[in-house]
Formats: structure tokens, sequence, C-alpha cells
């Protein structure tokens, strides 16, 4: 009979299901066979006129049916497809999931094409644009549009397609959210609140004033002239993110619930740590301590000593200086090891999926364990020397790996961690 | 029967056009009577609840800080400060940087003039999308991004207040609120967290913030009216305000531990999603109203009701359906103020259990007197266009 509570006498927490959608394709089998294979799917972008823009590359989830049809379609559809690749692995029926939904997704608004639209329907010069705009607004008879600027809509609808029990929780963190989705549904599971979650991270939100904004704070690469080469994180030459889409979700379930009706144990979600930076609205702390706290409450709410994880999923966005500031954090807690400890950057070849990123990253980590096979970081052919890491450059790696730490760092001080395991510990 | 993992209501942090602040509150809205604080002429058609005039420098002591934000932000933190200074936990770093927060957020407020030169220019070219890459690269100030991204509110209190424990955002209308509350209370009921700051702001002011409802038609138009006589009027019946609600919630044994007063106790959170086109919405406040097990006796029930047709309607059916309950649709003084709606409602149900009074009729046509002490109160907010939550907040 195996243990089915953790250190701390908590219900342990199980994945049973795993979806997953990035610019590499739709599903784990495109994913994995593209990313152990060192592929990228950083491409010139073509959603929108590049005219003006510093960047002009991105890794958009371009073939999709709302790939132009705006942010809200588009997230709902990158998180429905993650949804039910996930609750189909675990064996669940679709449409009757069963438990509580946590949706990771990006703030919303209106978009540009309906605000242009409304605007433009009205005539009557004598007013102000946004008068204009609340005239044709409520003399709209559909409720699509209004959709689009409710935040809680998508969530909403997810609920609707695959039957989840409740209010759903739509949240953000910032570039923490995704991982933020799976802490919110092991610690329902740890209440006792359910037997299992579906949690998701789902952004479809790569608009052309998503990347203006982010390239204003100076956050974005502007290597555009091989795309696939812009992500480079640990890199000497690394110059900001590369904004992407994507979504990942996983089914979490008590071990208990799990083997009880049969279902395939993918991995554990064996721990959650967080913590605030109060330093900056978009700088970390110069010392780390906030990243180093978020790890340490990760690896003490798992049950784990430092020297019991054997891979690191890094947050390893190719700014400058989340590279620099991760590289202090991890060097902090497993001192002279980490320089032999692989470390490797999914974000390398699928870009920052910003709200989805912690998700889709669990998903890989949890592939990873299961196949035995870490995937690289590329662009890795001028090493910043400074950032001592075995980054598993430009080539997979065969290894066996229990455990794995996945990091998630984002603006306003989010810090969040997550520890994985192959088997229960 | 009180038990150590209760969970308690040591800080209220509140704004709304009435004033800033619980005792504020308390000494307006007990006054019989009391005329709202409206503001008709600068949205009209539309009728709005203004902010009252605030001293920003009183809780954001840096001028810097205060320009990073919008005023959405600075609304949120400067309750959230207040909420804070009630508890006794602002300014102590142990119990800031242990912290835990949960803040409700929709998102903060565009660049009106760069939105409207865009638009305007929209009138004479076809090529619309590199018009917005033009202005947008040129006109936009870099760090405005920052003041409307949904969880830089919590991002502007760690900065701010140095609450540092950890950081979550939920969004969502009045559904976000709900879950922020339900969730800090299963957390220190669950032994998962000791203290926790919960809430949200809503700045009105904003012709977005107004488009988010009227995109489906849901404000009042035309004269003001109460929040339960508006279903004869033109619009769809939501009166926006601007306002903010942070409650701190402790752990009882946390609370007492270190001598701290004691509003009130939060008893049961529940919550949920009616298939509102499927016709479940009077079902599932029946089943919420079940859920919080009323206690027996007169009721005092604080109801969020938007004024939204549909679902006001079904609240106030569901309310009235028992001679018990005497509610109090806060809306008619405050206006509607979204995220923060379920936590207002929570703070003022605090507020009457805490001052052993009922608030008397706001709107005496549809209201009923309450007489005696209230030592259980019901909170409500039946979402404008979806989700729904209740909780019974008890004496101390």
């Amino acid at each position: 009979m195996a243990n089915l509570n953790d250190h701390m006498g908590r219900p342990i927490v199980a994945v049973t299901g795993i979806g997953v959608v990035t610019s590499l394709g739709v599903g784990k089998t495109d994913n994995w066979a593209a990313l152990t294979s060192g592929k990228s799917g950083i491409h010139p972008i073509t959603r929108f006129p590049v005219d003006h823009l510093n960047t002009r590359i991105s890794g958009m989830v371009d073939f999709l049916a709302s790939s132009s049809k705006g942010a809200s379609p588009l997230t709902y559809e990158l998180a429905e497809l993650a949804g039910l690749e996930a609750v189909a692995e675990a064996g669940l029926d679709s449409s009757d999931f069963g438990g509580p939904l946590f949706l990771a997704s990006p703030p919303v608004e209106l978009d540009w094409a309906e605000r242009f639209s409304l605007y433009n329907s009205d005539k009557d010069k004598d007013h102000t644009a946004a008068e204009r705009l609340l005239r044709v607004a409520r003399s709209l008879k559909e409720l699509d549009i209004f959709e689009t600027t409710q935040f809680g809509s998508i969530a909403d609808r997810l609920a609707d397609r695959l039957g989840t029990r409740g209010l759903p929780i739509t949240l953000s963190t910032a570039c923490a959210s995704g991982a933020t989705a799976i802490q919110l549904g092991v610690e329902a599971i740890r209440r006792g609140e359910c037997d299992r979650a579906l949690s998701i991270g789902a952004d479809g939100s790569a608009t052309a004033e998503a990347l203006i904004r982010f390239s204003l704070l100076s956050a974005l690469s502007t290597h555009n002239e091989i795309p696939e080469k812009a992500s480079k994180p640990f890199s000497r030459d690394r110059d900001g993110f590369v904004l992407a889409e994507g979504s990942g979700a996983l089914v979490l379930e008590s071990l208990e619930a799990a083997l009880a009706r049969g279902a395939t144990v993918l991995g554990i979600l064996g721990g959650c740590g967080e913590k605030a930076d109060d330093f900056h609205r978009t700088r970390s702390k110069p010392d780390a301590s906030p990243a180093i706290a978020a790890v340490r409450a990760a690896l003490a709410d798992a049950g784990l000593g430092e020297d019991k994880i054997d891979y690191v999923n890094a947050h390893g966005t190719s700014t400058p200086e989340n590279d620099k500031m991760e590289h202090l954090a991890l060097s902090t807690v497993f001192g002279e090891r980490i320089s032999s400890m692989p470390v490797s950057s999914n974000k390398s070849m699928i870009g920052h999926t910003l709200s989805a990123a912690g998700a889709v990253e669990a998903a890989f980590s949890l592939m990873t364990m299961r196949e035995s096979v870490i995937p690289p970081t590329i662009n890795y052919d001028n090493p910043d020397p400074a950032i001592v890491l075995d980054v598993v450059p430009n080539k997979k790696r065969n290894a066996e790996v229990r455990t794995v730490l996945s990091n998630s760092f984002g603006f306003g001080g989010q810090n969040t961690c997550l520890v994985m395991a192959r088997e229960p510990v | 029967m009180s038990s150590p993992r209760d969970v308690v209501i040591t800080g209220i942090g509140l704004v709304s056009s009435l004033g800033e602040g619980p005792d504020a509150h308390w000494q307006k809205l007990v006054q019989p009577g009391l005329q709202p604080v409206l503001e008709a002429a600068r949205f009209a058609p539309y009728t709005v609840h203004p902010l009252p005039e605030i001293d920003w420098n009183l809780q954001i002591a840096k001028r810097g800080d205060q320009r990073q934000m919008e005023t959405w932000q600075r609304l949120g933190t400067y309750a959230a400060g207040l909420a804070l200074d009630d508890a006794g936990i602002k300014g102590n770093d142990e119990l800031c940087t242990t912290m835990d927060m949960v803040v409700a957020a929709g998102g903060g407020e565009r660049d009106e003039a760069v939105d409207a030169a865009i638009l305007a220019a929209s009138e004479s070219r076809n090529d619309r999308d590199v018009l917005l890459n033009e202005k947008l690269t040129t006109e936009l100030r870099p760090t405005l991004f920052l003041a409307q991204l949904s969880n830089l509110l919590a991002g502007n209190i760690s900065i701010v207040h140095k609450v540092t424990g950890s950081s979550r955002t939920f969004m969502g209308e009045e559904g976000a609120g709900v879950a922020a509350v339900e969730t800090a209370a299963a957390r220190i009921r669950s032994g998962q967290s000791t203290h926790i700051l919960v809430g949200g702001a809503f700045q009105t002011e904003h012709s977005d913030m107004l488009l988010g409802y009227e995109l489906a038609g849901y404000l009042h138009r035309g004269p003001w009216k109460p929040v339960w006589q508006r279903q004869d009027s033109q619009g769809g019946g939501v009166v926006s305000g601007s306002g903010a609600a942070f409650l701190v919630l402790e752990q009882r044994e946390h609370a007492t531990s270190r001598g701290r007063k004691i509003y009130a106790e939060l008893g049961p959170v529940v919550s949920g999603r009616a298939r509102r086109r499927q016709g479940e919405l009077d079902a599932e406040i029946a089943t919420l109203l079940k859920q919080v097990a009323l206690p027996n006796g007169k009721l005092l029930a604080v109801s969020g009701a938007s004024g939204a047709h549909v679902a006001t309607t079904a609240e106030k059916a569901a309310l009235d359906a028992n001679p018990a309950i005497a509610t109090r649709g806060f809306s008619t003084l405050t206006g509607h103020m979204k995220e923060a709606q379920f936590p207002f409602a929570v703070a003022l149900a605090a507020l009457a259990v805490d001052r052993k009074a009922a608030y008397p009729v706001f709107d005496a046509a549809a209201e009923k007197p309450f007489e005696g002490v209230p030592a259980t109160v019901l909170a409500t907010a039946i979402g404008y266009h979806q989700f729904e939550g209740m909780a019974l907040v008890n004496a101390a």
C-alpha cells in the first residue's frame, strides 16, 4: 500500500493528465519531438504589420482557428485544447470533469479591431471618442464583444465546456501565473476541498499593443535577423525575451483518488513555494533574496533537501537581468553543486509564454522525468562567463531525472516555484 | 463556539464616495435618509458615485510611488494601507513579511488621449494596423503598462506597504472578490496561513470602465434611483461607484495572541457559477442561502446587488421570500464597485456586528426596518453578469 500522505500529513497530489500547446505545435507528442530535437518555434510576425516596431519576431501560435481573432478568443482556444488533452489523458469525461478550475490568463481589454469598428460605426462628430464608443456599445445586440472584456468570461466558457465544478478562479501573477494556477489546485486538494482540480495556464495575448508595451520597457529581444536564434538564455549576448503564446494544463488529483480509480500517475506535484518582492515594479531585489526564499519554500513544502533536486527547469527568459538574478538565486540555494546540475530553459525554443509559462514548463518538467530526456537550452554559443551553469547546451541529454524544480518569476515582485517528482517521495 | 482556527477580521480599509475608513462609513451609513454623493454631469447620461478627496500622501509616502500608479492602483494601495493600519500591522516588519495577500483586480486605466487620437486618425486611414504601431510606439508612456497590469495593484502594495509573504491576484468582476475572500478564509482555516490581506478596488471615473458594463447595456441612464428601483428606467440598472475595500483576515489565535481588537468572525463563505442562460440563477441563489446555513431568527443582509435587472430581481425575490431577512442594498449609497463589491459587503457586515446595531433602511420603499442587535449578518454579491457569492459574518 503506497503512502498516500506527504511529510506533513497532507494528501499527496498526483498529476494524471497533461496538455500543452506552443508555437511548436498542438499536443505533447509534437511539442516533445520538437523540444528534444532543439527546434525553435520563434518566427517572423505575420499577424499584424511590423512597421515602426523594433521587435519583429515572436513565438505566436499562428495555426489555430482563433489565431487572428483577438486575444480573448485565442486564449480560450489555447486553454480549451490543453485542457481537453489533459482531461483525456487522465481518462476523465471531457464534458464533466467534476472538480474546480484554476485558470491563469492574461488581463483582458477591448481589442483595437473592435474599438475601431465601434467608433467608426457612429458618425456623430459632435461627441468625444469615449461618448461615441459608449453610444454604440449600448445598442449592441450581441454579447460577443462584451465578453471579450470581462475578466471572468474565458473561465466561465471553459467551465461550461469541461464541466468543472463551482466558481472558476481566473488569476494573474504576471509571468508566474501558470505556476500559481497549479499551486491553487494543489492547495485545494490538500485542504480536502476536492479530489481533483484542473489547472490551466493560457496566453494568446500577443497583440501589437502588448508587443509595443513590453518593447517600451526594453524587455524584448531585437535580434530579428535570425528569429530562431533570438532567445538565448544564459548567453553573454542575450538581449531580452521573445514574446510568445501557448498553454499548459495539468489534471491534479489526490494520489488516493487517482489510485482508487486506476489512473496512471504521471508524476507528483510535491511542493509549491512563493515569496513576493518589494524592491521594484519590474526589477528583482539585487540580492535575489525573494527568489531564493521562493525556491527554499518550495523545497521545504516538498520535504526535500537541496541535494535531492536532479534538474532545474529554469525561468530563463533571456533577459540580461532575469538570468543573472536566477543564477544568483540557484547558486545561493544549491551552492557548489549548481555548476554540475543540469539547468535548462525551454524558453530558448518556445519563447516566453507569459501567463502560460509556469504551466507549460511544468508540463515539460513532468515529461522530462517520464522520458528521462532533458530538453536543451539552444542558442548557447556564447556563454555568459558570469553565469557558470550546466545549461544542457544545444543538444538534449538522456538522464534519469527523479525530481525537478521549476521556477517562475514575474513583474510585480511575483516569485513562484514548483517541485515535481517522478514518484511519491 | 469559538475555535483557535476561526477566521476573524482585525482590519478594515474602506474608501467610497461617502469617505474613507470604517468610522466615517459607519457615521454616514447610520444617518436615516442619507443622500448619495452623485456625479451626474461628467459622464452623462450615466451617473457615477465619485471618489472623495483623498490625500494620497497619508498612505503612499513616496511621490515616486504615486507617480508610478494611476488612480485605480493608488486607490487600492491606499485602502490596503488603511486596513493594515487598522489591524496594527503596518510598519511591523515581521508581520508584513509573513503576510499573505489575495487581491481581486480588473485592469488599470488606459491613456484616453492617446486612444482618442488614434480613433480620430482612423476615420481617414485604412491602414489602421500601421496607424496603431505608429502612434503606440511614439505616444504611450512606457511605464503606463505597469499601471494597467492587473497584478501590479498587489505589486504596489508589496512595494509601498512591504507585504511580501505571498501575492496572488484574482480576476473576474464580483466573482474575483468572492473567490479572494473564500480562498483566504480557507487558507486560514486549514492552517496554510495565519494572516492575509484581501480586497480590491474599482475606479469607475474613466470611460473604459463604463464601457466594460455598457458593451452589454448594463448601465442605468437618466435620473438616479435607488438600486432596487431601476427596473422601469432606461438602461440596464447599474450605477457604478469608485471605491475600495480591504480586510485583514487573521487566525483567531494569531489575533488574540497579539492582543488585537476583533471586529467579527468570518463564518462560511460560499460561491457559485449559475449557468444563467439556462435559467439557473434563482436555484443557485437558493442553494447558496442554504449552504451558508442561515441562523434562526431575524437576519440583517448587506447586499451587494448591482442594480442589473435580471440579477437584482432574482436576488431581491430570494431574500424577500424569507420574512426573517431585512436587506440593505449598499449600492444605493456607494454605487457598484465591481471587484471590490464583495469585500465591501463583508466589511459593512463586520461593522454592524461590531457596533451591535443595524443600518437604517437605505431605501424606505424597498427595505424594511431591523430592530435589535445583529449577531450575524449575511453579505452577498450576485454578479451583474456572472458568478455569485455569500458569507455569514458573526459577532467576534
